[in-house]
């Protein structure tokens, strides 16, 4: 069941992000940055936890989940540390991601070269 | 912005040009974005209840993995390829960001390592890290002021 939820909730976002570019003017650049300013609002006010609980891996593994897991972070570090928090915690929670994409692009681009076009 | 005066002549090619098959484009996004999900899932799965992570550390070690795996296949040249038909179900999932990194470091390899490579990587990946994090900087301001005013 969780499968079924984290496929339809997961395509349903890539979907949506699908119309906006085909629909509107939004490159996929300007699409991601939304998402993740959308993520960090709902996870901010709370509600994209409780779609992370129906849906799992559909919820978190588009960027939607990468805002969320800033505006989680941020919260907590402001629970636990205060002021300071606010500038620590959402980038502090994000760090597995954000190092991981540079090191693993790094590494990949340093091995592989471009295809020749 | 100013106002695009050749409205008539936009109309005409909305018209005339062949319609790009859009429901297609939304369906092969929302069943390879889906797909892509799927897999987050199944990785989540492995992590919690073969090593037995919790939630935290397992949502964390499923965005690692889909990281690495978003950066090998575009070595691979193997993700543009799947991206070309699925469009936005291969970018907004989190191996869409590490496509976005890996393809750029790749390509500006050539004009060095320091300047080139490492510089570039970020073209498409610096927007979302400078909204996302002031993202989070906001919340964190006004979840503060909230628990301070109100006391929550």
């Amino acid at each position: 069941m969780q499968y079924l939820n984290a496929f339809w909730v997961g395509g349903l976002i890539c979907a949506i992000a699908q119309i906006l570019i085909d629909k509107t003017k939004l490159t996929p650049a300007r699409i991601l940055v939304l998402y993740v300013v959308i993520g960090a609002a709902l996870g901010g006010i709370g509600i994209y936890d409780k779609i992370v609980d129906y849906a799992g891996a559909g919820a978190t593994v588009p960027l939607i989940g990468f805002g969320n897991v800033l505006a989680n972070g941020v919260k907590e570090a402001v629970d636990s540390e205060g002021l300071l928090g606010v500038i620590t915690g959402g980038a502090s929670a994000a760090a597995g991601g954000i190092s991981a994409a540079v090191f693993f692009a790094f590494l990949i681009a340093l091995i592989f070269n471009p295809k020749a076009k | 912005m100013p106002e695009n005066k050749n409205t008539d002549y936009l109309n005409y090619i909305d018209k005339t040009a062949p319609k790009s098959p859009m429901l297609k484009n939304v369906l092969l996004a929302f069943l390879i974005g889906g797909l892509i999900c799927v897999v987050g899932q199944l990785i989540g799965d492995f992590y919690q209840k073969i090593c037995g992570l919790d939630t935290d550390s397992m949502r964390t070690a499923v965005s690692v993995t889909m990281v690495f795996l978003g950066a090998l296949l575009t070595g691979l040249d193997l993700y543009p390829k799947i991206a070309k038909h699925a469009g936005a179900g291969t970018i907004v999932p989190i191996t869409g960001f590490a496509n976005s990194i890996t393809s750029p470091a790749m390509e500006f390899k050539r004009e060095g390592l320091v300047l080139g490579m490492s510089a570039k990587m970020f073209v498409v990946a610096a927007p979302v890290l400078v909204y996302g994090i002031s993202s989070s900087v906001v919340v964190g301001i006004i979840y503060f002021l909230y628990k301070v005013l109100i006391g929550g």
